[in-house]
C-alpha cells in the first residue's frame, strides 16, 4: 500500500502530537493524581443512613480541621439534603472560606443525579449504590450554583443550592 | 499496468442503469420515515429552545422532558438509522445487486423497525416514557418503550444479514476480485453496528424488559450503563461512517475527479472498526464505580480514531487539489476556488466537513480524561454533537438526498431545487453556528444540559446563562426554517420534480492506481482483532464491576410523572 510523501509527513506530525497529548494526560492522571473521581465505594441505596457519613445529623458542612471541611450530601429527586440548621430548617446554602480543602461525599437513595458546582471541576455522577467523592481546594471566591446536571425526572431543573466561597 | 484496475463493463450493467422500481420503493420507504422524523424532531427542537428562552410555556400539559425524549429518540435513533439503512441498501444494490429474496427480507427489516418505532413513539406520546433517549436506570419507562426499541434493533440486524449475504453472493460470482469499495464500507459499518448493538440488546432484553415488567425486582445500574455506552459510542460512528462513504467514494465523482486511494480508504474503515467499540468508558469518566486506570486505557483507545480521521482529511483535500489541478486551475489555491460551490451535492457535505473541524476538536476535549470533568453534562456537550451529528452527518445526508431521491423516483434535481438547497445549507450553517456556539459558551460557564427553563433561584451564574439560552432560541429558530426548507425539498424531489434520470455518482479509481492488496478482505482477521480489542478493554473492568456490585435498584416511575 502506498502512502503519498505529504501524507506520511501529515500522519507523522499528527500521530506525534497525539502521543505527546496522551503522555501529558497520563502524567497528569498517574503522577499528579488528577484522575476523575472513581473510588468504587459501595453503599445500600435503600439504606444510606446506615453509613456513618450519611446519618441525618452528619449531613451538610462539617469543619474537621483548620481549613479542612467535609460536605456530606444525600441527593434525591429533586433535592440536595445538607441537613438542618439550628432552627431545624433545611440548609439551602453553604459557605466555605477561600483556600479551604473540601471533601464532598454524595449518595442517592433513588435515581441517578449529577453533582456539579457550576463552572468548576466539582462535577460527579451520583449513582445508586456508590459513594461519589472528590476532594478539592476552593480558591476562587464567589457565589456558585450547585446543581443537578444529570436528568433525574420532571423536577430535575429545580434541584439546586448555592455555595459561597468567601475571602 | 495492473490489469484488474481496468473497469470492465459490468455483466449486468448494474452501474449504468437506474435502480429498479421494485427496489426503489423499498429504499424510499426508509427515506419517508427518515424525513417525517426530521420534521417531528425539528419541531420538538424548536419548542425546546423556545421553552428554554423563558418566554414560552408548553400547552396542554405537555412536559419539557417528554418533548426532549421525542427529540432525542426520533432524531438520534430513528432518523439516522432509517436513513442509513436505506442509503446503504441503495449502495449495495448499485454495487453488488439485490435478489428478490433479499428484497423481501429487507422489507421485513423495514417493518420490524417501523413497528418498533411506532410502539416506542406511542409510549412517549402518552407520557409513559419521559426517560430521554438514553433511558438510564433506575428511571423506569413503560415496558412497551423498551420492547419497541428491541424491535428496532432486531430489524437492523435483519438488514445487516441481508447486506452481508449480498456481498457474499457477489464474491462467489467474482472469485479473486476485490469487493466494490462501497460494498466493503457498508459491510464494515454493519459489522461494527452488529457487534456494538449486542450490548444494548443484552441490556434491554436481559435487564430492562424483565425489570420493567416486574419479573426482576432490581437492576444493576452500573452494568446497564456500561452496556449502554459500549453501544453508545460506536453508535456515533455508525452515523459517521455513511457520511464518510459519501466523502470518500461519491464526492470525488461529483467534483469530476477520481478516488484518491482505494486501499487507504479501506484501511481507514478497518481502523474505525477496531477503535469505535472498546472506548465506551469515555462517556463514564465521572462515574464512581469504574477503576480509573481502565478509564484511562479506554481514553487512549478512543484517541486512536484520530489516525483514520487524519487519513480521511488528507484524502479529501488531496482529491480536491488533484481534481482542480487536472482541470488546469493552478496557483496555490486556484483548485480550491474552482470547486463546484454552486452544486449542492458538493456544497452541503462540504459545509458538513467544515463543521467537523471544531466538532472533532471539541470531541478531543470531551474524551480527555481530566478536561472531561469541566464539560461533562454541561450544555457544551449538546453544542458538540449538534456540530458533529446534526451538522456534519446531517448535511452530508442532505447532500446525498439531493441526488438519491430523484434517482429513486425517476426525477431530476432541477436548477431551482439546487439553488434552494444551497440556501438551505447556508441557513443550517448560520443557525447552527449561533445555537451551537451559544451552547458551547454557556457550557463552559457551567450551564447544564437536559434542563427545562430554570432561574436557579436567581443566582448570578444563572443570569448569565439566560442570554445564551436566548441566543440558542434565535439559532434554533433559524435551524427550524432550515428543516422546513429541507422537508419541502424532499417532497418536491419525491413527488413533483420533472421526470428524468438523475445520476447515482460513484467515483472510479485512477487508471494507473496501485492494486489494492488482497489481505484487505481478510474479514475473519478484522473481526477477530475487533473482538480481541473489546475483550482487552472490557473484561477486567467488567468483572470488577460485577464482583463489587452494590445491591441493585428497584424501579422508579414517579420521578418521570408516572405511578
Ligand atoms: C431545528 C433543529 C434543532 C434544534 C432547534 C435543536 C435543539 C436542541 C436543544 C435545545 C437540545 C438540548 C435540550 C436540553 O439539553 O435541554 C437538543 C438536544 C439534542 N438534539 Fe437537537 N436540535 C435540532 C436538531 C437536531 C438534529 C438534526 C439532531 C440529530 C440528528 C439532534 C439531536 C439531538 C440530541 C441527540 C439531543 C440530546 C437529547 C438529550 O440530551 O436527551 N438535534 N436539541
Ligand atoms: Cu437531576
Ligand atoms: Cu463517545
Amino acid at each position: 500500500m502506498h502512502f503519498h510523501k505529504f501524507e506520511k509527513i501529515w500522519l507523522t506530525f499528527g500521530i506525534g502530537a497525539l502521543v505527546l497529548f496522551l503522555v501529558i494526560l497520563g502524567y497528569g492522571a498517574f503522577y499528579l493524581g488528577t484522575h476523575p473521581q472513581s473510588h468504587g465505594l459501595t453503599i445500600d441505596p435503600q439504606n444510606v443512613e446506615a453509613h456513618e457519613a450519611f446519618k441525618p445529623e452528619n449531613l451538610g458542612l462539617t469543619k474537621v480541621d483548620e481549613d479542612r471541611y467535609i460536605v456530606n450530601v444525600v441527593a434525591s429527586a429533586f433535592n440536595y439534603d445538607f441537613g438542618v440548621d439550628k432552627e431545624g430548617n433545611a440548609v439551602k446554602h453553604i459557605e466555605i472560606p477561600k483556600g479551604a480543602t473540601v471533601l464532598f461525599q454524595v449518595v442517592t437513595p433513588d435515581v441517578i443525579h449529577g453533582f456539579n458546582i457550576a463552572g468548576t471541576n466539582v462535577n460527579m455522577m451520583v449513582e445508586p449504590g456508590y459513594i461519589s467523592s472528590m476532594e478539592v481546594e476552593m480558591n476562587q471566591p464567589g457565589e456558585y450554583t450547585l446543581l443537578c446536571n444529570e436528568y433525574c425526572g420532571i423536577g430535575h431543573h429545580m434541584m439546586y443550592t448555592t455555595v459561597e466561597v468567601y475571602e | 499496468m495492473a490489469l484488474h484496475n481496468v473497469v470492465l463493463p459490468n455483466e449486468d450493467s448494474r452501474q449504468l442503469l437506474p435502480i429498479p422500481k421494485k427496489e426503489a420503493k423499498l429504499y424510499m420507504s426508509f427515506m419517508y420515515v427518515a424525513f417525517i422524523s426530521l420534521f417531528i424532531g425539528g419541531l420538538m427542537g424548536l419548542l425546546q429552545v423556545l421553552v428554554r428562552s423563558g418566554n414560552f410555556t408548553l400547552p396542554f400539559g405537555i412536559g419539557y422532558y417528554q418533548i426532549l425524549t421525542v427529540h432525542g429518540v426520533i432524531l438520534a435513533l430513528v432518523l439516522t438509522t432509517f436513513f442509513i439503512i436505506g442509503f446503504q441498501f441503495a449502495l449495495m444494490s448499485k454495487t453488488v445487486g439485490m435478489s428478490d429474496k433479499q428484497r423481501n427480507l429487507s422489507w421485513l427489516a423495514f417493518w420490524i423497525m417501523t413497528i418498533g418505532t411506532i410502539m416506542t413513539a406511542i409510549t412517549i406520546l402518552l407520557g409513559k416514557a419521559s426517560v430521554l433517549y438514553t433511558f438510564y436506570a433506575p428511571l423506569k419507562a413503560h415496558p412497551a418503550f423498551y420492547i419497541g426499541l428491541a424491535f428496532v434493533i432486531v430489524g437492523t440486524w435483519v438488514a445487516a444479514f441481508v447486506n452481508w449475504r449480498q456481498l457474499y453472493l457477489w464474491k462467489k460470482k467474482h472469485p479473486g476480485e476485490k469487493s466494490p469499495l462501497l460494498a466493503f464500507m457498508v459491510t464494515i459499518n454493519m459489522i461494527m453496528w452488529f457487534i456494538a448493538s449486542l450490548g444494548i440488546a443484552v441490556a434491554v432484553l436481559v435487564q430492562f424488559i424483565p425489570w420493567s415488567l416486574g419479573y426482576a425486582e432490581t437492576i444493576n445500574v452500573l452494568v446497564s450503563r456500561t452496556l449502554f455506552w459500549y453501544f453508545g459510542h460506536p453508535l456515533v460512528y455508525f452515523w459517521l461512517l455513511p457520511a464518510y462513504m459519501a466523502w470518500y467514494a461519491i464526492i470525488p465523482k461529483i467534483i469530476g475527479g477520481k478516488l484518491f486511494s482505494d486501499s487507504l480508504a479501506r484501511l481507514s474503515f478497518v481502523l474505525f472498526l477496531f477503535f469505535s467499540i472498546p472506548v465506551g468508558f469515555h462517556h463514564q469518566l465521572t462515574e464512581p464505580g469504574i477503576d480509573p486506570t481502565w478509564k484511562f486505557i479506554q481514553v487512549v483507545l478512543t484517541f486512536m480514531v484520530i489516525i483514520p480521521s487524519l487519513m480521511t482529511a488528507f484524502s479529501l483535500f488531496a482529491t480536491f487539489e488533484i481534481t482542480g489541478r487536472r482541470k488546469g486551475y493552478g496557483g496555490l489555491f486556484g483548485w480550491f476556488k474552482h470547486l463546484p460551490w454552486k452544486d449542492v451535492r458538493f456544497f452541503a457535505p462540504f459545509v458538513g466537513m467544515l463543521a467537523f473541524i471544531p466538532g472533532g476538536a471539541g470531541g478531543i476535549i470531551n474524551a480527555s480524561h481530566q478536561m472531561n470533568t469541566l464539560v461533562h453534562n454541561t450544555i457544551w456537550v449538546t453544542g458538540h454533537f449538534h456540530l458533529t451529528v446534526a451538522t456534519t452527518v446531517i448535511l452530508t445526508f442532505f447532500g446525498i438526498t439531493y441526488w438519491l431521491i430523484p434517482h429513486l423516483t425517476g426525477r431530476k434535481l432541477t436548477k431551482s431545487v439546487n439553488r434552494l438547497g444551497i440556501i438551505q445549507t447556508i441557513v443550517w450553517g448560520i443557525g447552527m453556528l449561533i445555537m451551537s456556539g451559544a451552547m458551547h459558551i454557556q457550557g463552559l460557564l457551567g450551564g447544564p444540559r437536559r434542563s427545562d427553563y430554570s432561574e436557579y433561584g436567581g443566582t448570578e451564574q444563572a443570569v448569565t446563562w439566560g442570554a445564551y439560552q436566548m441566543a440558542q432560541a434565535i439559532g434554533g429558530t433559524i435551524l427550524f426554517v432550515g428543516i422546513i426548507l429541507m422537508v419541502y425539498i424532499f417532497i418536491k424531489l419525491a413527488f413533483f420534480s420533472p421526470k428524468g434520470d438523475e445520476e447515482f455518482p460513484i467515483a472510479e479509481e485512477e487508471e494507473n492506481a496501485e492494486p489494492t492488496p488482497m489481505w484487505m478482505e481478510n474479514w475473519k482477521l478484522w473481526v477477530a482483532i475487533t473482538i480481541a480489542l473489546i475483550l482487552f478493554a472490557y473484561t477486567i473492568p467488567f468483572v470488577d464491576i460485577i464482583q463489587n456490585s452494590p445491591p441493585g435498584s428497584v424501579p422508579f416511575d414517579w420521578p418521570i410523572g408516572n405511578s
